[in-house]
C-alpha cells in the first residue's frame, strides 16, 4: 500500500469530476487516495459551518475523550446499501469505504473569542484496513490540509467559565494516530460501540436514538443487544460506572490487553475485572520518574498516593498520561478518578 | 534491472523545519529506504516515530549527528519504532523528556552504533530507558553507549532472541538490564559506574514472563558506585549502590568469564522477587543459575544499606566480610525440606578465590539450631552444563 501516489487516470477524474455538488467522492475513499483539502472528499455541503451532505451523518459519543476542551464534530459515512456487522462489547465493523469524521474546533460557546475549527481527523476503512489522516484548518476557515506530520497549533479559546486557556495543540501524525487506534497492529476506531451510542441526539428530522436511526439507515438491526455505558459526566450515575466509562474511553484503547500500552500489564479497558490490573496496589514496570515518587497505580483510597492521578495531572511529557492527545490536564476527569480512588 | 529495488536516501540536515522533515520522511519512506540524519545537533520538540518496515535510519556517528530532546513538549519518547526489520546507527538521542528509543512489538530490530544521553549526569529527573527494545523478537544492540538513565541504560523487556555487545553502560541506574526475556546473550560489554552493572530480572502482572536462558558472559561489570537515583516505585530504585550484576527470578541463567569488581556492596547477587503479588502463573525464585570462571575483584568494602534489604542482611549475616556472590537461598517450602531438584541447583565454579554467602533460611529463622548461612563455595561445586548460543540472522 502506497499513499499519495495517485494514478494519472484518478488525477483527471478528480480535476473533471468535481462539477457533482455535495455527493461524497467514495473513488477516493476506495482507493485510498487522501487529496491535499478536505473539501475535495465531499463529505461537506457547507465547510466552514460543519453541515455535512445528505449521505453523511452525525453521531455523538456517550463518553468522549478528553481532546484538550475541544469540541467534537462526528460525522459518519456507510457506503450506500451496505451494513456494519455487530460484535458485543466491540466496535462496529464498518463496510470498506466508510469514513469516520471527526472536526476539533473550540466553539466558544461560552465566550467572546470567535469559533475555530482545528483539525478534522478521517478514519477511512479501505481495503487494506482502516487509515488514518487529519486535514489542518486553514486561518480563514475556509478548508483544511493534509498534515502528514501533524501539526502544531498554538491557540487560546474561552473554558466552560468563559475564562481565556492558552493551549499549544497537537494535531497528531499519522503513527500517533496508531498509537491509540491500533490493537494487535490492526487499526480500528474506538469510540463507535454500541454500548457507547445508545442515547438519544437530535437530528435535523428531529430527535431520535442513535442506534435506532443507524437503523432506520439500514446499517444495522434495531434489536442488537447494547448496554450502556454512564455518561462520565453524569452525576445521577454511580460513581463506578462514570469513572470506569472515563477510564475506558480516555485510557482504555491503549491500556488492553494488544494496545499500545500492554507492556505495563495495566489495563482500563471496560471489560477488565482483575482489581491488580486495574492498578490496584500495582506497582510500575517501566514508568521511570513518571512514578512521581509513588508506589503503586492507585492505592485505594489514597489518590494522593496514586501514580494514575499524578499521571493524569502532569502536562511534563515524559509523566503525563494519555501521552499524546493533550496538552492541558482534564480537571473534571481528575477530579471524577480522584473521587473514584477515595471510595474504592 | 529486472525487479531489484533502489533503495530511496533522503538526506536530511538541521534546520529549524527538521522535526517536520525527519517526520514526514519516516511516514512517508518505503521498505529499502534509508534516511539519513547530516552531522550536527537536530533541536526536536516532538517525539519522533516509525512504523513502516525495512526503513534505516542512519546519522554520521554518534558523536557527530544529535537527536536533541531538551525542548521536547509532546511525546513520551525521543523517537518510537513499532515496524519490523528496522535498523537505527550511528547517532545519539539527547535529553528525551521519557525514554530515549522505544521499540515495541517489532521483529528484527538492530541498535548499532547508537548512544542515548542524559547530558546532566545521574538525575532522577532524567528519562527511564535509554535503548529500549520491547515485546520484540530477534534484538541486536551492538556498539552502543547508554548514559544517565533513572532506570535502565540499556533495557530489553518481554522479548526473545537478543544479543547486546560491544556496548558501553554508564551513570545510569541499572547498565543493562534483561527483564521478562527468553534466550538472550549479553557479552563484551562494559558497565560502569552505574548503580547495578547487568540485571537479569522477571515481574509478575506481565503479558511475557518467566524470563530464561540468558548468558552474561565476557563483560566488565566494575565500579557500579553511584548512588541509587531511581525514583521511588521502580524496581531497579531496590537496587544498592555498588552491586556487579543481579539475577532475580530467572531460570538457566550462565554467569563466565566476566570481569566484576571493585563494586562497593557486592558483585554478584542471586535473588528471589520479594514483593507480593496475586499472580499466580508467576514463579518468583531463580533457578538453574550456573556462574563460572569469572575474575573478581574487591567488593563489599563499603555497603550501601540505605536501599531493599539486600545490603543490610548480607552485611549483618556476613559480620561485615562481604562476599562475592550472594544467594538469598529462597525456595518453595516443599524445597526448603526435602532440597532442591538436582539440574536447578545454584552452579559456583571455577571463580579462582570468589567468596559465597548463601542464606540457609530455616537456620536463619532458628539460629540457635542452625547455621544461617552457607560460606563455603565448594557446596555449590558441579558440573557446568553449557546453555546454547543465541542465533541471530543479523542481516535482515
Amino acid at each position: 500500500m502506497r499513499i499519495f501516489k495517485a494514478p494519472a487516470l484518478l488525477v483527471l477524474l478528480l480535476i473533471f469530476g468535481s462539477h457533482i455538488q455535495s455527493a461524497v467522492k467514495t473513488d477516493l475513499l476506495l482507493l485510498n487516495i487522501f487529496p491535499v483539502y478536505l473539501s475535495e472528499f465531499g463529505f461537506f455541503e457547507n465547510m466552514q459551518n460543519q453541515l455535512p451532505s445528505s449521505e453523511v451523518h452525525p453521531y455523538f459519543l456517550t463518553s468522549p475523550l478528553f481532546s484538550d476542551q475541544t469540541d467534537k464534530l462526528r460525522f459518519v459515512f456507510v457506503p450506500d446499501g451496505q451494513k456494519l456487522e455487530y460484535r458485543k462489547d466491540q466496535v462496529f465493523v464498518f463496510p470498506v469505504g466508510s469514513t469516520l469524521i471527526k472536526t476539533f474546533a473550540y466553539l466558544n460557546t461560552n465566550g467572546a473569542m470567535d469559533q475555530q475549527l482545528l483539525e478534522t481527523r478521517l478514519l477511512i476503512n479501505t481495503d487494506d484496513g482502516w487509515q488514518a489522516i487529519s486535514y489542518v484548518w486553514n486561518k480563514e476557515q475556509t478548508d483544511a490540509r493534509r498534515a502528514i506530520a501533524g501539526a502544531t497549533i498554538p491557540t487560546s479559546f474561552n473554558d466552560s467559565s468563559g475564562e481565556i486557556v492558552d493551549v499549544r495543540y497537537r494535531a497528531p501524525n499519522q503513527n500517533q494516530c496508531k498509537e491509540c487506534h491500533q490493537v494487535n497492529k490492526v487499526m480500528t476506531p474506538i469510540g463507535p460501540k454500541p454500548r457507547n451510542m445508545n442515547q438519544s441526539i437530535q437530528y435535523e428530522s428531529g430527535a431520535m436514538n442513535q442506534l435506532l436511526y443507524w437503523a432506520a439507515q439500514g446499517w444495522i438491526e434495531s434489536t442488537l443487544d447494547a448496554s450502556t455505558m454512564h455518561d462520565y459526566k453524569d452525576v445521577s450515575a454511580s460513581l463506578d460506572g462514570r469513572a470506569r466509562a472515563y477510564l475506558d474511553i480516555n485510557c482504555g484503547h491503549c491500556h488492553i490487553p494488544g494496545g499500545s500500552a500492554d507492556t505495563t500489564g495495566l489495563y482500563l479497558n471496560f471489560t477488565e475485572q482483575n482489581k491488580e490490573k486495574l492498578g490496584v496496589y500495582k506497582k510500575p514496570v517501566a514508568a521511570g520518574r513518571a512514578s512521581g515518587n509513588l508506589k503503586y497505580s492507585i492505592v485505594p483510597g489514597h489518590p494522593e498516593r496514586s501514580i494514575m492521578i499524578y499521571r493524569m495531572d502532569s502536562l511534563d511529557p515524559g509523566i503525563m498520561m494519555p501521552e499524546s492527545g493533550r496538552a492541558l490536564a482534564d480537571e473534571s476527569g481528575i477530579k471524577l478518578i480522584t473521587e473514584w480512588i477515595n471510595k474504592l | 534491472m529486472g525487479g531489484y529495488i533502489q533503495a530511496a536516501i533522503q538526506i536530511i540536515e538541521p534546520s529549524p523545519d527538521a522535526y517536520q522533515e525527519i517526520q514526514e520522511a519516516l511516514i512517508l519512506a518505503e521498505p529499502g529506504d534509508i534516511i539519513r540524519l547530516t552531522a550536527g545537533t537536530f533541536m526536536l520538540e516532538d517525539s519522533l516515530s516509525l512504523d513502516v518496515d525495512q526503513v534505516q535510519i542512519e546519522g554520521e556517528g554518534m558523536n557527530q549527528t544529535i537527536l536533541d530532546f531538551t525542548a521536547q513538549k509532546s511525546g513520551a519518547q525521543g523517537i518510537s519504532v513499532t515496524s519490523d526489520n528496522v535498523t537505527l546507527q550511528d547517532f545519539s538521542v539527547q535529553n528525551a523528556k521519557g525514554d530515549a528509543i522505544k521499540v515495541k512489538g517489532v521483529t528484527n530490530i538492530k541498535f548499532l552504533r547508537v548512544k542515548t544521553e542524559w547530558t546532566n549526569g545521574p538525575d532522577p529527573e532524567n528519562g527511564a530507558y535509554g535503548l529500549y527494545p520491547v515485546e520484540s523478537t530477534n534484538v541486536l544492540i551492538d556498539g552502543c553507549v547508554a548514559i544517565g538513565a533513572s532506570d535502565a541504560g540499556i533495557y530489553v523487556g518481554q522479548s526473545k532472541n537478543i544479543i547486546v555487545r560491544n556496548s558501553r553502560a554508564e551513570f545510569n541506574v541499572a547498565g543493562i538490564e534483561i527483564e521478562n526475556s527468553y534466550y538472550a546473550d549479553v557479552h563484551d560489554n562494559l558497565a560502569t559506574n552505574n548503580t547495578g552493572g547487568i540485571l537479569v530480572f522477571d515481574l509478575p502482572g506481565l503479558p511475557q514472563q518467566g524470563g530464561h536462558h540468558v548468558r552474561v558472559y565476557n563483560n566488565r561489570s566494575v565500579g557500579n558506585n553511584t548512588d541509587n537515583f531511581a525514583p521511588e516505585g521502580n524496581i531497579v530504585g531496590e537496587v544498592p549502590r555498588g552491586t556487579g550484576i543481579i539475577i532475580q527470578a530467572n531460570s538457566d541463567v550462565e554467569i563466565f568469564g566476566n570481569v566484576i569488581g571493585d563494586n562497593d556492596t557486592v558483585n554478584i547477587a542471586v535473588v528471589t522477587y520479594g514483593s507480593e503479588t496475586d499472580d499466580k502463573t508467576y514463579y518468583p525464585h531463580p533457578k538453574s543459575i550456573q556462574i563460572h570462571g569469572n575474575k573478581f575483584g574487591p567488593t563489599g568494602y563499603n555497603p550501601d544499606t540505605s536501599k531493599g534489604d539486600l545490603a543490610e542482611i548480607l552485611f549483618d549475616l556476613s559480620g561485615g566480610d562481604m562476599p562475592d556472590i550472594f544467594w538469598d537461598g529462597l525456595l518453595p517450602m516443599t524445597q526448603l525440606v526435602f532440597g532442591q531438584p538436582e539440574g536447578e541447583r545454584l552452579m559456583l565454579s571455577n571463580n579462582g578465590d570468589a567468596t559465597v554467602l548463601a542464606i540457609n533460611p530455616i537456620g536463619y529463622m532458628l539460629p540457635y539450631f542452625f547455621e544461617p548461612a552457607i560460606l563455603d563455595i565448594r557446596e555449590f561445586e558441579g558440573t557446568i552444563r553449557p546453555l546454547a548460543p543465541v542465533m541471530l540472522d543479523e542481516n535482515f
